[in-house]
């Protein structure tokens, strides 16, 4: 175990690694490239939000796409349909999903592992399915389209650093969550429930707070990617939104939260690469998750992690 | 909007005795092996398209069944022997491996059949419709409804008559005690998975005759089975008819009554269920 | 051949062109290839007739020997896997990235619509054979959003409801997929069949992909009709045909389809539940004219299959847009010369065997056909014209500026006669 300073220092490492990184990115890609880099970050965001509730609180969720695809919905729908201010929006879809969030909470947070899963997919599939048959209000199959962006972020370039600059102070802030007090007591409660509970522990209550933080962070990046896709529908609230959000946080490395900017990385990269040359894509993705499980469940940056813990000791 | 009827009800019952056929599979080896095999979908579909190719081929419907059945048992077998056996009692971990073998087989049927719809051709015998208390109902749903009966009893029978199916009730109960019995548990639970698999072909194979075989069907029916599992409890056969009857009716209630809702009226429940009566109906505590 | 093949040979053709060609900026122009970004569905439920876009796009492109007006045309095809938002992803990549001329396809009205909003912003042209949504040639014209050898959705049934009216069907009902197309297919029927005096006894409205039509065939037999007109593509058309066969109504009560329900990518895998079904299209695979043969023959000695309304329209689609550049002389730089020289052109010498030109909102004109489904000479299924309707418009015989005032058509909206 990385003793305290050092545990602080490696977390400011990444925070400036990344900032950096991704900071210098516009003035080396071209326009598309930072398209999909601005992609990469918006759905790191969901996938940490889906690993801060996986790997510290030990839930995993299908329903986070959903989640994401609420605040989304809300936004283009508050401007679009609405015709209201795109800042407004931002904050109504944001607050959205983080109470879609809770009521997923309420009925999620007394199941544990495999029945939690289960749970938290039939609640997206309902998301879903209201987003796909109540056409009056979100267009149903056709989906919304937006009104583009306000005009402080309509160049791309501009767009790309205001989702980098929101993008990090969130990690920031799910960083100060995952090791306050509150973040440890909830890896007890993953750790051993039942122990927590014997000292105290009102065990319910910390995982619907967990969760419908979690949910309000994949508020965050469902609002982003309102803007970024300027469109939406029910795909963008469909399972397999869900189902790709845990490949990355999985991929990355569940727990390490950082990781899931590389997962995220991996996954729409590869994406992009592979769909260049075969429409295989689906097969391949299945193949990832199939090797994951069985080689390298901890992901990448888990692995790495391992690997840096065995040479130390 | 249209009023209930003998039709409908019929129509509820038949989709429901596909769905036990389906499900029944997915909570054995939920029950037993407690897996929860995301890639039960893809098998019925895998299935399906091979039973079509070989009815096409042989011309007999059941010769179709039949292989549907043992190539999906294969891999079945595969699956569980070559995938599973490295995330064993890593729940989540097999939950999350079932699903990439899910992607990975449904891309695998859309590479080898294509993407066309199939519709397995039925048996002369069962075509046309024929006349029940005044109204026409096709033939071929009235005996996908008595085959639903019919694989009950006999997965009663099994399951309560032989060393098998003693040997699966117990392991369903306490699987480590069977074990400490001196049991080879493993080969017990290569056996439900092998029949799991192969109710799962011939869900496919049934299924495809009336309700076509196309490239999503994997994950329709797969929610479907899940609602089923869910709502009656995992690994309890009891269960999974009451489940699918209720799953099955419900559908078609919502198709008529309500459509706009018709998801809700399936998945509502569901969620509720997994909320305040996480073990479904008839389900036992692990 | 696959697309790294296609790619990698046309590239070797380029370098070789390319290697004798003076950079001189205006030739240089000219003799770039033209790089078409073809979007379609490769995977999900729609993928068969995705497949079809991409056979009749390259089977005109392969005739040409992959060139036009001198220069070499790249086709660069994506899947847009039938879902928006890959398609927006896809669209993005084509034109950004990938630098693409001009876009063409996709298949599902989403897809379509999603990819329409986008090029608005930029806009890029963008050709839609099959992508049938109303408004994007009407009330919410995107002038750079062409319906090069499209149509409309409520612009085939309308013949249809007055064929049927002559027919003597005095009540009708109708079952149709819950999304705009359905929704618009179905209010061009519902509109003129009302208007001539019939009854819409009732109005279903079924889910896409929906596996299990029973509960509404069971309340279709009991709203005592003389037909029902169904509109459903893809698989929904084979399994409703199927179990409406299997419940005993077809040959009790008459079944009208819309053009998609009796398209080739449907009844070419289906049994006798498709024989005598009557619909409407502009495009008919049993017709005797001499055109539309050559193509169905050249079509199935290539690809093993009669074509579908999919492979029908790209094929029609490329054609057009080879006839527009070679007028230009290859010279497509301007976008707007080109849309220009787009809408003003007329498509001749296509598998329609008649010309065709575009009204004044961006749609064509066309001779409908009655068709019905019967059994060809090999014994396999296809559409034969029993009746024509000369120059029908996506407005009917309205007045288009009167009709661009009433309600786009919805669930809600059928344009039913009270």
């Amino acid at each position: 175990m990385m003793s305290n300073t050092s545990f602080w220092r490696a977390s400011a490492a990444w925070m400036i690694g990344l900032a950096v990184v991704f900071g210098v990115l516009p003035l080396v890609t071209s326009s598309y490239q930072m398209s999909v880099a601005t992609e990469i970050l918006i759905f790191a965001l969901l996938a940490m939000s889906i690993d801060l509730l996986a790997g510290f609180a030990g839930r995993t969720s299908l329903g986070h796409g959903a989640i994401f695809g609420v605040a989304t919905y809300v936004v283009i729908y508050w401007t679009s349909t609405l015709g209201g201010s795109p800042w407004l929006a931002l904050a109504l879809g944001i607050v959205a999903a983080t109470l879609t969030a809770a009521v997923f909470g309420l009925f999620a947070v007394r199941a544990g592992g495999v029945y939690f899963l289960l749970i938290t997919l039939a609640l997206g599939m309902i998301v879903w399915g209201v987003c796909l048959r109540w056409t009056s209000v979100t267009g149903g199959e056709n989906g919304l389209r937006g009104v583009g962006r306000p005009a402080i972020v309509a160049d791309p370039t501009m767009f790309y650093y205001a989702t980098l600059a929101t993008v990090l102070v969130f990690t920031f802030v799910i960083w100060r969550f995952a090791n306050s007090p509150f973040g440890l007591s909830l890896r007890g409660i993953r750790d051993s429930e039942s122990r927590m509970r014997s000292l105290g522990y009102a065990t319910a209550t910390h995982m619907l707070i967990a969760f419908t933080f979690t949910g309000f962070i994949a508020g965050v990046a469902g609002a982003l990617y309102a803007l970024f896709n300027n469109f939406v529908s029910p795909s963008t609230v469909q399972l397999s939104q869900s189902v790709e959000g845990l490949l990355m946080a999985i991929i990355g490395g569940v727990g390490t939260l950082f990781g899931a900017f590389i997962g995220s990385a991996a996954i729409i990269l590869l994406e992009n690469f592979v769909s260049e040359y075969t429409a295989r894509w689906p097969m391949i993705l299945g193949f990832m998750f199939i090797g994951t499980m069985i080689f390298a469940p901890q992901g990448i940056l888990g692995a790495l992690r391992e690997l840096f813990r065995r040479r130390r000791s | 909007m249209g009023s209930l009827n003998l039709v409908q009800l019929l129509n509820g019952l038949t989709f429901a005795a596909l769905l036990f056929i389906v499900a029944s599979g997915f909570t054995l080896i939920f029950g037993l092996l407690r897996v929860v095999n995301l890639t039960h979908g893809a098998l019925y579909l895998f299935g399906g398209y091979i039973g079509y190719s070989v009815a096409l081929a042989t011309g007999s419907f059941t010769l179709g069944a039949l292989a549907a059945m043992v190539s999906v048992a294969l891999l079945g077998i595969v699956l569980d022997q070559g995938l599973l056996r490295f995330v064993r009692r890593y729940e989540l971990r097999e939950v999350l491996l079932t699903l990439g073998v899910a992607f990975v087989l449904n891309d695998l049927a859309l590479v080898i059949w294509g993407g066309d719809t199939f519709s397995i051709p039925v048996p002369e015998a069962l075509r046309g419709a024929t006349q029940i208390f005044g109204s026409y109902y096709p033939k071929y749903r009235l005996f996908v409804l008595i085959l639903g009966i019919l694989v009950f009893v006999g997965l009663w029978l099994l399951l309560n008559y032989t060393r098998l199916g003693a040997l699966i009730r117990a392991g369903v109960d306490d699987a480590e005690m069977v074990e400490a019995m001196g049991i080879n548990i493993r080969r017990v639970f290569l056996a439900t998975f092998m029949l799991g698999s192969s109710l799962a072909g011939l869900g496919g194979m049934v299924g495809g005759a009336f309700l076509t075989l196309y490239p999503t069907a994997d994950a329709e029916i797969l929610v479907f089975s899940l609602a089923v599992v869910i709502i009656g409890g995992s690994g309890s056969l009891p269960g999974a008819a009451i489940g699918a009857l209720l799953v099955g009716l419900l559908n078609t209630v919502g198709q008529v009554m309500f459509p706009e809702l018709a998801y809700f009226v399936v998945f509502g429940p569901m969620a509720a269920i997994l909320a305040f009566r996480p073990l479904g109906l008839f389900g036992k505590a692990a | 051949m696959n697309r790294r093949e296609f790619l990698q040979s046309t590239s070797l053709a380029l370098a070789s062109v390319g290697a004798g060609t003076l950079p001189a900026g205006f030739a240089a122009a000219q003799a770039a290839p033209i790089r078409i970004g073809l979007m379609a569905p490769l995977s999900g439920v729609v993928a068969a007739g995705g497949r079809e876009i991409v056979e009749g796009f390259n089977m005109y492109w392969e005739e040409k020997n992959n060139t036009v007006a001198g220069r070499k045309v790249e086709v660069v095809v994506e899947d847009d896997a039938g879902n928006p938002d890959t398609a927006l992803q896809k669209a993005r990549r084509l034109v950004e990235q990938t630098k693409v001329d001009f876009l063409f396809g996709n298949l599902l009205a989403n897809t379509g619509l999603a990819v329409a909003n986008y090029v608005k912003g930029n806009g890029v042209p963008y050709f839609i054979p099959v992508i049938a949504a109303d408004d994007l040639t009407q009330r919410q014209r995107v002038r750079n959003v062409i319906r090069l050898a499209g149509y409309t959705a409520s612009q085939m049934p309308r013949p249809l409801a007055d064929w049927a009216l002559k027919q003597g069907y005095k009540r009708i009902a109708t079952i149709a997929q819950d999304y705009s197309f359905g929704h618009e297919q179905c209010a061009g029927f519902a509109q003129v069949f009302t208007e001539g005096g019939g009854t819409i006894a009732g109005q279903l409205w079924n889910p896409l992909n929906t596996a299990d039509f029973s509960p509404y065939i069971g309340q279709l037999a009991n709203m005592n009709v003389d037909a029902v007109f169904a509109m459903e593509l893809g698989a929904d058309a084979s399994r409703f045909m199927k179990q409406y066969a299997d419940f005993g109504l077809k040959g009790k009560i008459a079944l009208l389809g819309a053009q998609n329900f009796t398209d080739q990518s449907v009844i070419r895998t289906s049994g006798e539940e498709c024989e005598g079904i009557v619909s409407s299209a502009h495009f008919a695979e049993g017709s005797d004219n001499p055109e539309t043969q050559k193509f169905v023959k050249a079509y199935t000695a290539k690809y093993g299959k009669m074509p579908s309304l999919y492979g029908f329209s790209h094929y029609s689609g490329a054609l057009w847009i080879g006839q527009v550049i070679e007028k230009l002389n290859g010279n497509i730089a301007n976008r707007d010369a080109f849309i220009d020289a787009v809408l003003k052109s007329e498509l001749s010498n296509s598998p329609l065997g008649r010309p065709v030109r575009f009204d004044n909102y961006g749609n064509p004109v066309y001779d409908v056909f009655i068709r019905k489904v019967v059994k060809n000479a090999e014994g396999k299924y296809w559409n034969v014209p029993i009746e024509t309707y000369p120059n029908v418009s996506q407005f009917w015989k309205y007045d288009p500026e009167t009709y661009l005032k009433s309600p786009p058509f919805s669930r809600d909206y059928q344009g039913i006669k009270k």
